[in-house]
């Protein structure tokens, strides 16, 4: 077998669907009837979920690391929630993807400032233009609302045919249905020659530019891609909370998305998906503990990640599961989180 | 005219202010290039112990001021040689979400044990009020900063200059391996200039809670505004820095002044304007290595 044959080989064979990805779908699905009485919380995991999983395109799959990720997602939210506002655009569909849009163009505007410069500089930029936006919308408080944020909002329903009700029900499952189709994208997107590409500039980008790959141009796109993503995810957070409010932009929620991807891992889409899962879940217990302070307990797995190792700690999280899936599937079936090396 | 002259004096007592916060992380983030988001907790802690020794303890202003800085500078060396040392070597994403939880601890424990609301230091009567210099209105309070600032800026750079310490920061910075092999302790140089550095934000942070407002948000409201000195700045020299604090100081003051429903958009577009223009800060070479 020649070396280019090889290659594509492994890369067809990391492409086919593992029967835990279509047990996770069907797990996702089946939330409908198992927690009837937690729409809303639900709703919130996919909405974060998506948006971790753009944040996983451009961290893990290109390594460019944002601070200010929230940028795209107050976008969204805020495009969604004045088409809605004004009745530009009133079916909640369109309005998403013209939201997307929006951000898309934003996104693809940022990107040339944020390819220019290492690590540290785009930290700065992307942080920066998170907090530009923040304070734009702040000034700009006759068409955003300031503080109070957009308000009075009503949606209507969705394609004309499902209207949103009050357990949240047709919300949870319009979120769910777009996760899935955005996920199914973005994973024929990663598999393809364009993401084993990104793959190849994040290890090594002066390997990468070596080999007559376009650096700039594909960091260009996979950054205008993610912030579609997250402008979906915003306008998805609109839509579903009829609400758009300064916090969209916030650092925050810039760094509980990092925290969110990094509890679930990178470079394997499904890590925003867990993580997701799993900061809700953190989030509601601490809160319990302590309602006003759950931010403590928030920095203090942070740190404790950290400190212990990302690589580390996914190994512990699955030791249980493989242990099982050891026993009834032999020794190949056992899952591992695909750690990419982030510098 | 005098106006012009007020601003720019508010500004450059603001700028030498960040400067005093910042220069920690600039040494830090710029020289031995750890990504600290959490560098205003150390601010916000000694601005915390000011106030509580001024306020409920009765100490004079200018007696916790010190403490301030001891008590900062005593955390940043625990926790320099119980948790950073550990992660100098790591990738910037670590760096940053460690120091990202650090922020976020210190916010909540700080709500939780002092209360969210602003704290002021009451400050000795010597300090309030305005001097009148031919017809220019001068705060005493920002008199007073800019020439603690002042002095502690010459200071700092004579110690990096001529002092046998400074040299050795400044050969253990350049190249780790080289500085060890000539016998340099590296680590325990970082551990002191850590410390010291986290001791000068604490000094910051109390002289700041008359300026800035000290509240549990701090370590947020203020983290881009340090980080902006030390990137802008550069990191070739505590020059570098030492002029971005002042431009950043007497940009802000008049942004607030002349445009003030702009609000922070002037500082940060120039921000990204000097980053996109020159990557490594206005006044320095490579900020990373």
């Amino acid at each position: 077998m020649t070396a280019q044959a090889d290659v594509g080989y492994r890369a067809r064979q990391h492409a086919r669907w593992h029967w835990s990805e279509i047990a996770f779908w069907i797990l996702a699905l089946s939330c409908v009837f198992l927690f009837p009485s937690r729409y809303l919380i639900m709703t919130d995991i996919v909405r974060l979920a998506l948006f971790a999983l753009s944040l996983d395109l451009i961290l893990g799959y290109a390594g460019i690391v944002s601070l200010g990720h929230a940028a795209f997602f107050g976008i969204g939210a805020y495009s969604a929630g004045l088409l809605a506002l004004h009745g530009i655009v009133s079916e909640p569909v369109i309005a998403l993807v013209a939201a997307g849009l929006v951000a898309t163009a934003v996104g693809f505007l940022t990107s040339f400032l944020v390819i220019r410069g290492a690590d540290l500089t785009r930290l700065m930029v992307t942080l920066g233009i998170a907090l530009l936006l923040e304070a734009l919308a702040v000034r700009f408080s006759d068409i955003t609302g300031g503080t109070d944020g957009l308000q009075g909002i009503e949606m209507q329903p969705i394609l004309g045919l499902f209207a949103f009700d009050i357990f949240g029900k047709v919300g949870f499952l319009y979120c769910l249905a777009l996760l899935f189709l955005l996920f199914l994208l973005a994973r024929r997107i990663v598999h393809s020659p364009f993401g084993l590409s990104l793959r190849a500039i994040r290890n090594n980008p002066l390997r990468a530019a070596a080999i007559g790959i376009p650096v700039n141009r594909r960091l260009i796109a996979i950054y205008t891609l993610a912030a579609f993503y997250a402008g979906i995810a915003g306008a998805l957070f609109t839509q579903t909370t009829a609400l758009a409010s300064l916090d969209v932009f916030s650092f925050e929620r810039s760094a509980d998305l990092m925290l969110v991807l990094v509890i679930g891992g990178t470079g394997y889409l499904y890590g925003g998906l867990i993580g997701a899962v799993v900061f809700k879940m953190l989030q509601e217990v601490f809160s319990t503990i302590t309602p006003q302070y759950w931010q403590f307990w928030i920095g203090l797995v942070l740190v404790v990640i950290v400190l212990v190792g990302r690589a580390r700690m996914h190994r512990w999280a699955l030791w249980a599961p493989n242990l099982i899936i050891r026993q009834f599937a032999g020794r190949k079936a056992v899952v591992v989180v695909p750690e990419s090396d982030v510098s | 005219m005098t106006t012009l002259f007020t601003i720019l004096f508010d500004g450059v007592a603001y700028g030498m202010l960040l400067f005093v916060l910042a220069c920690g992380l600039a040494v830090t983030l710029g020289l031995m290039n750890f990504v600290n988001l959490a560098h205003g907790a150390f601010a916000m802690t000694g601005g915390y112990v000011c106030a509580v020794l001024v306020n409920r303890s009765g100490w004079p202003f200018f007696a916790g001021l010190p403490l301030a800085f001891a008590a900062s500078a005593l955390i940043g060396a625990v926790l320099e040689r119980a948790l950073y040392r550990h992660l100098y070597s790591r990738s910037h994403l670590d760096q940053v979400l460690f120091s990202v939880g650090l922020v976020f601890m210190s916010v909540a424990a700080v709500d939780y044990i002092m209360g969210s609301s602003r704290v002021f230091i009451k400050l000795p009567a010597a300090l309030e009020g305005q001097i009148d210099f031919f017809g220019v209105g001068i705060g005493r309070y920002r008199l007073m900063i800019i020439v603690i600032c002042g002095l502690l800026t010459a200071a700092l750079q004579l110690v990096l200059a001529r002092t046998r310490f400074g040299s050795r920061l400044r050969a253990a910075v350049d190249d780790p391996r080289a500085a060890s092999g000539l016998g340099i302790n590296v680590p325990q140089v970082f551990a002191f200039t850590f410390a010291f550095g986290c001791g000068l934000a604490g000094l910051g942070g109390a002289l700041s809670a008359e300026i800035l407002g000290l509240d549990p948000y701090f370590p947020l409201k203020f983290m881009i505004y340090f980080l902006i000195v030390v990137t802008v700045g550069g990191s070739s020299s505590i020059t570098g820095p030492f002029l971005a604090s002042l431009l950043l100081g007497i940009g802000d003051v008049a942004g607030k002044y002349y445009v003030p429903k702009m609000g922070p958009f002037v500082i940060y577009t120039i921000m990204i304007v000097i980053l996109i223009w020159r990557p490594n800060g206005l006044f320095g070479r490579s900020a990373v290595r």
